[in-house]
C-alpha cells in the first residue's frame, strides 16, 4: 500500500513500460502455479491501494493460465501499522476479505516492496481472518532498504534505488523518480515510500 | 496542537468528510469474526459522564476497546465527587494518571470547552458527548453517516431533512442542523414555538410550526425526543395532544415520499414522539443509528489520538 504522501513525484525514468508489466504479470503467475503445484486453496490479497490492481491482473493471468478463478481480496493494513501516530496514518478503503482464511494459502500482493513494514502489518492483519495454512508475498517491484525479515516469493523486477528516490507502479509501467517538498497545498499522487 | 473534538464546526466539512470516510473502514472492523484491531494500543480512553447515558457511554468504550485502548469509566454516582470533589479537581486527577482522551457529558453547556482549557498542554484530547443543550457532535456525525448510508441518494447533498419535535433541549438538534446543512441538505425544524430556542440566529435551517404540511415532502424525518426531565414548566398541553400534532403516526409515514428515513436518536418514547408502529417500519433506521454509532466513534477516536503529535508530517517511516 501507499500511504499519502507529501510533496509530489516528479519522473526521472521508466524503468517498465506497459508491455514489461504484462510479461512480468505473466511470468509471476506461472511462478505462483509452479510452486503452489496448482491453485487449490489459493487466495490472492492485494494490499490497498497498489497491490490490487495488481491482485487482479494476476488473478486474470492465472485464469488464462489454469482456468482457475482464484478468489480476490483487498487488505488495508492502516490499523496494524507501527508509525501510526508518527505520521498521518489514514486508510485507503475498508479491507475486503470476505472467507475465513484457515488452511487457505494466501498470496499477498502489492506493487513494491521497500522496508517491509506494510507486510508486517498485512501479516498481523491476516492473521484475524484466520489461521492460512501458508502466506507467500508477490510484489511487482522489490526496491531493496528492509528493515525487517521479509522476503518476497514472486518479484516482477529487483530494483536497486536510493533511499530519497521514489518508485511508483502504474498501468502504463514503473516509473522511478523523486519527491519534491511541496511548494503549497496538494499532495502526490501514488508514489511509494515504507 | 492536541486535537479536540467539542462542536461539528471544530472538524469542519474537510473533517466531517474524513470521519465518515474512515467510519467504512470501521464498519468493516465490526462485522469480522474478530472486531479488534492494534490501533490505539497503549492509549487510554476515559469517559467522564455526569449525566446517565445508555447508549452514548457503552457506544465509545466499545468503540475504545475494538481500537485495542484501554478504557477507564468515571460515574457521579460511585465517585468522590460525592465527597464534594469539583470537577476540576476530578479531572486533573485522571489526567494525572496518564490519558489521551477523556469522553464528557455534562448537564452544563459549554463544560468540553472548559475541560479544554484546563487541560491545556497536557495532550489530552477531549471529546464531547454531549453538553447540556448544546452540542452532541458525535451522534450528528452518526446520523449523517446513517443517511448517507441508509438514503438511495447515498449523500445529504440536496436532500430535505425535517427535525420534528423538541429542538429547545436538544443538544442532537443543534449538532445535527449544523452538521446537515454542512454537508449540503436543507434542513426544517418543526415544533411548536414554546419548544424552539428564543433565538435561531446563525442556524442554517428553515422553521415550521405544522408537520402536516411539510411531511409529504421530507427526505428525512427525524424526530427528537421529548426531554421532559429538563422541563420546568409545562411547554406541551399534554402528551396526548403533544403526538397527535407532532407526533409521526402512521397515516403521517405513509405521506413521506418514497424512500425517506424515519430517525430517533433515542431513547425512544413510544406513542408520544413517534407511534409503534412506525418505529417498527423498514423506513425507521433506529437501530442502524445505534450501531453505526460505534463506527462513528471508533472513526473519532482514531482521527484524534493518531494525528502526529508535532504537527509535523515525517516522511521517512
Amino acid at each position: 500500500m501507499a500511504p499519502p504522501l507529501r510533496g509530489s513525484f516528479v519522473p526521472r525514468a521508466r524503468v517498465m513500460d506497459a508491455d514489461d508489466v504484462r510479461r512480468a504479470v505473466w511470468r509471476m503467475a506461472h511462478e505462483i502455479i509452479e510452486a503452489e503445484k496448482g491453485l487449490d486453496g489459493v487466495v490472492l490479497i492485494g494490499l490497498q491501494t497498489g497491490g490490487v490492481p495488481l491482485a487482479n491482473q494476476l488473478a486474470e493471468a492465472l485464469k488464462k493460465i489454469e482456468g482457475t478463478e482464484v478468489p480476490v481480496g483487498t487488505l488495508d493494513v492502516a490499523f496494524y501499522r507501527d508509525d501510526i501516530g508518527l505520521r498521518p496514518v489514514v486508510p485507503e478503503a475498508p479491507s475486503h476479505v470476505p472467507w475465513d482464511l484457515t488452511d487457505k494459502t494466501v498470496v499477498l500482493v502489492d506493487d513494491v516492496l521497500y522496508t517491509g513494514r506494510t507486510v508486517r502489518a498485512a501479516l498481523n492483519a491476516l492473521a484475524d481472518h484466520g489461521r492460512a495454512r501458508a502466506v507467500r508475498l508477490a510484489v511487482m517491484v522489490d526496491r531493496g532498504h528492509r528493515e525487517l525479515p521479509i522476503r518476497p516469493d514472486v518479484v516482477g523486477k529487483n530494483l536497486p534505488t536510493g533511499s530519497a528516490e521514489v518508485v511508483d507502479v502504474g498501468p502504463d509501467g514503473v516509473t522511478i523518480g523523486d519527491l519534491v517538498p511541496p511548494t503549497g497545498a496538494g499532495g502526490a499522487r501514488h508514489g511509494h515510500q515504507p | 496542537m492536541t486535537a479536540h473534538l467539542l462542536c461539528v464546526d471544530d472538524l469542519g466539512p474537510d473533517g466531517v468528510e474524513a470521519v465518515l470516510k474512515l467510519t467504512d473502514s470501521m464498519v468493516e472492523v465490526g462485522r469480522r469474526d474478530i472486531p479488534k484491531v492494534p490501533a490505539l494500543r497503549g492509549r487510554t480512553v476515559v469517559s467522564l459522564f455526569y449525566e446517565d447515558s445508555t447508549r452514548t457511554r457503552l457506544s465509545f468504550e466499545t468503540a475504545a476497546k475494538r481500537l485495542s485502548a484501554d478504557t477507564m469509566s468515571f460515574s457521579v454516582s460511585t465517585s468522590a465527587v460525592k465527597k464534594g470533589e469539583s470537577l476540576r479537581d476530578t479531572v486533573l486527577t485522571i489526567e494525572a494518571m496518564g490519558i489521551d482522551a477523556l469522553v464528557v457529558r455534562h448537564a452544563s453547556s459549554g463544560v468540553p470547552w472548559q475541560l479544554a482549557a484546563w487541560l491545556a498542554g497536557s495532550g489530552v484530547s477531549v471529546v464531547n458527548a454531549g453538553d447540556g443543550w448544546h452540542e452532541h457532535p458525535t451522534q450528528a456525525l452518526l446520523d449523517a453517516y446513517t443517511i448517507r448510508n441508509e438514503h438511495k441518494a447515498g449523500s445529504l447533498e440536496g436532500l430535505r431533512v425535517g427535525i420534528v419535535g423538541d429542538v429547545k433541549h436538544s443538544r442532537v438538534a443543534r449538532s445535527n442542523v449544523f452538521c446537515f446543512a454542512m454537508l449540503g441538505a436543507s434542513v426544517t425544524l418543526v415544533a411548536p414555538p414554546t419548544l424552539l430556542p428564543a433565538s435561531l440566529d446563525g442556524w442554517p435551517c428553515d422553521v415550521a410550526h405544522d408537520l402536516d404540511e411539510v411531511v409529504g415532502e421530507l427526505d428525512v424525518c427525524y424526530l427528537l425526543r421529548l426531554q421532559q426531565e429538563r422541563m420546568t414548566e409545562a411547554l406541551v398541553p399534554s402528551l396526548r395532544e403533544y403526538a397527535f400534532s407532532y407526533g409521526l403516526d402512521l397515516a403521517r409515514a405513509q405521506r413521506l415520499p418514497a424512500g425517506a428515513l424515519v430517525m430517533h436518536p433515542g431513547p425512544i418514547n413510544r406513542g408520544v414522539e413517534i407511534a409503534p408502529e412506525v418505529a417498527d417500519l423498514p423506513c425507521a433506521v433506529i437501530t442502524r443509528q445505534v450501531a453505526n454509532g460505534v463506527a462513528v466513534r471508533m472513526a473519532v477516536l482514531f482521527h484524534l489520538l493518531t494525528a502526529p503529535a508535532d504537527g509535523e508530517v515525517r516522511l521517512d517511516g
